[in-house]
């Protein structure tokens, strides 16, 4: 829980957007993230995001439930309760390959989707604080956090150079709470 | 450097290309001299085998070219616009191994040897219940009519297709009702092609070519199975000649991302492969009727055992642990060990599905039928090195040809 204050800026062109980044960083602005109502191809380089680390954790998930599928198959068919299915040997892989598969899928993707709701902080009753609505519906919502170093207007310029509209500085809650949007205690110190 | 849109192959291209095809015709003549020229049938049937496996093999890996082309055409994909000429080169060699496959297959059914094709042995179907019941399916007419038809209407397809391509290479498209025109044109052409493409490679032409060796012995999923093995190769042909161009300064707009996307559809089909492969294996193994499990014994359990499993490691155990990262599917050394990887593997399943039959006592001498494949392979280098070097590298008047450049994963 830390309220910051930021630079908003509202962006409506990609073509604009990805230059303004550039210009952004290049600067030196500690640029927070970029919001935008649906993904785009590329940004993330151009923010300089590292690569995701979700599907190396799917593939340990993954292998997670083809160990969890083989050792319980195994065990309940040639140990705890052996039974003789049309004189196959107990330990019949083939017969299991479709379970032993079904349980890697199910793992990964169960684990996956829960991973990446906590990474993204997602989740029922949790709620972040919005940068600007608009993000939501029209426009890419660039936020650029302001150090001690950050010179407010100069910043609010520099946006506005870089062709943003309805630039503002404000005070935004970077973590996330239980509850609701009306807490105004919460949301503005 | 500067950018060149036209090939021109590089010094040791041909003398490579030759070089293998030399290989080849010295193998084939090695196999002639050791079992095609000798009196006993069943040596003669390892010679016919061995160029049987081969020539099929390559034939319908060339041709997984053209399904490439024709299957991204019809989902109006435009990814692939940056290199389609690659794949477009690789069909050209269709009707070149088309030939040889039709003659040797043709040589086969129509020689007097029965070692291979039980089913053309008219005085054995007689009294065999089971082939007289496929006496409809499996007679030399049927086959020869077939194999010849299919030949055909795929080199003459592949021409319209790349006729179209290179029909506006030098006639830009000047409104949106002829680039509209232009690839509903494309789009009936692909949809033909992929209609022969179903009724031949996906269902009739690999129970005829090569199930029909075990002639007892049936499989619905056979062929599926086939195609499988060689779309997967395709495209890991196809790879190869987009490393191999960029590695000389070709293709300037195909990047990482074009990389990318072929190794994900090696790694993809190589998992779809398997599927197919076990589905096969797992329904056979689970009834456990002596007329199927006949298929697997030699395989399976059989002196074949070695190739059998070692096909399975290497085409679904490599690709899927190899190309499973980001970093290694847009890694030009590891593309290119693993489509050499891939082919080679696929080859070896397609020698496990001649050879058990041909020769159940003893698993014949490999080395022959690599040198064989080798000479398949000048010949695919030859020839679509010739075809690379008659059309521009880009097709740069294609409508879809932006989202191709703009193209990101």
């Amino acid at each position: 829980m830390a309220k910051k204050k930021f630079i908003v800026g509202n962006f409506t062109d990609e073509a604009v957007l990805f230059p303004a980044v550039k210009k952004v960083r290049h600067a030196g602005y500690k640029l927070h993230d970029v919001f935008t109502p649906f993904p785009i191809h590329g940004l993330d380089q151009e923010m300089g995001l590292r690569d995701t680390s979700l599907h190396t954790a799917g593939f340990i998930y993954g292998i997670t439930g083809t160990s969890t599928a083989v050792g319980f198959i195994t065990w309940a068919l040639t140990i705890d309760w052996a039974i003789n299915f049309g004189g196959k040997p107990y330990f019949s892989l083939p017969a299991w390959i479709p379970v032993i598969f079904e349980l890697t899928v199910l793992f990964a993707a169960v684990g996956m989707v829960l991973t990446f709701c906590w990474l993204s902080e997602l989740a029922p009753f949790v709620k972040k604080d919005h940068f600007s609505p608009r993000s939501t519906d029209d426009t890419f919502v660039m936020a650029i956090e302001c150090t001690s170093a950050t010179n407010e207007e100069e910043a609010v310029k520099f946006l506005q150079a870089a062709g943003a509209t309805d630039v503002k500085v404000e005070t935004k809650e970077t973590g996330w709470w239980l509850g609701d949007y009306s807490n105004d205690k919460m949301r503005f110190a | 450097m500067s950018i060149r849109s036209t090939f021109t192959a590089p010094k040791n291209f041909n003398t490579v290309a030759l070089t293998l095809m030399a290989i080849g015709v010295l193998s084939i003549t090695g196999l002639w001299v050791t079992s095609g020229s000798s009196t006993d049938p069943h040596e003669q049937a390892r010679f016919w085998a061995s160029l049987l496996q081969n020539s099929v093999y390559f034939l319908l890996v060339v041709n997984a070219a053209m399904f490439f082309m024709c299957i991204t055409t019809l989902a109006w994909g435009g990814w692939q616009m940056s290199f389609r000429r690659v794949p477009e080169a690789i069909s050209a060699v269709v009707p070149v191994i088309g030939v040889i496959c039709a003659a040797i297959l043709l040589a086969i059914v129509f020689g007097d040897n029965h070692t291979i094709y039980h089913w053309t042995d008219a005085e054995h179907v007689k009294h065999d219940a089971i082939l007289s019941h496929k006496k409809g399916f499996l007679n030399k007419t049927f086959f020869a009519v077939v194999t010849i038809l299919t030949v055909l209407l795929w080199s003459v397809l592949g021409w319209k297709m790349r006729q179209l391509s290179r029909s506006i290479d030098n006639e830009p498209l000047a409104t949106m009702e002829e680039r509209k025109k232009y690839i509903f044109t494309n789009t009936v052409w692909a949809a033909l092609y992929l209609v022969v493409f179903a009724l031949t490679v996906m269902s009739s032409l690999p129970w005829l070519w090569l199930m029909s060796i075990d002639a007892h012995w049936y499989s619905t999923m056979y062929s599926w199975y086939t195609f499988a093995s060689t779309f997967v190769s395709g495209v890991a042909l196809i790879a190869l000649f987009v490393v191999f161009l960029k590695n000389n300064g070709y293709l300037e707009y195909t990047n990482d991302e074009h990389i990318h996307d072929l190794g994900k559809f090696m790694f993809a089909f190589s998992v779809f492969w398997t599927y197919l492969w076990f589905s096969q294996f797992m329904l056979i193994w689970y009834a456990n009727i002596p007329e199927e499990t006949i298929y697997f014994q030699p395989r399976a359990h059989g002196i074949y055992k070695g190739i059998f499993w070692m096909m399975f490691l290497i085409n679904f155990i490599a690709p899927l642990l190899v190309l499973m990262r980001r970093s290694a599917k847009r890694n030009y050394g590891t593309i290119t060990f693993m489509a050499l990887v891939i082919i080679f593997g696929h080859w070896l399943d397609f020698y496990q599905m001649v050879f058990p039959a041909v020769s159940p006592d003893k698993v014949p001498n490999i080395i022959y039928d690599l040198g064989v494949a080798l000479g398949f392979v000048g010949l695919i280098m030859y020839f679509t090195g010739r075809a690379l070097a008659k059309a521009p590298l880009l097709a740069r008047n294609h409508p879809f040809l932006k989202e191709s450049l703009i193209h990101h994963t």
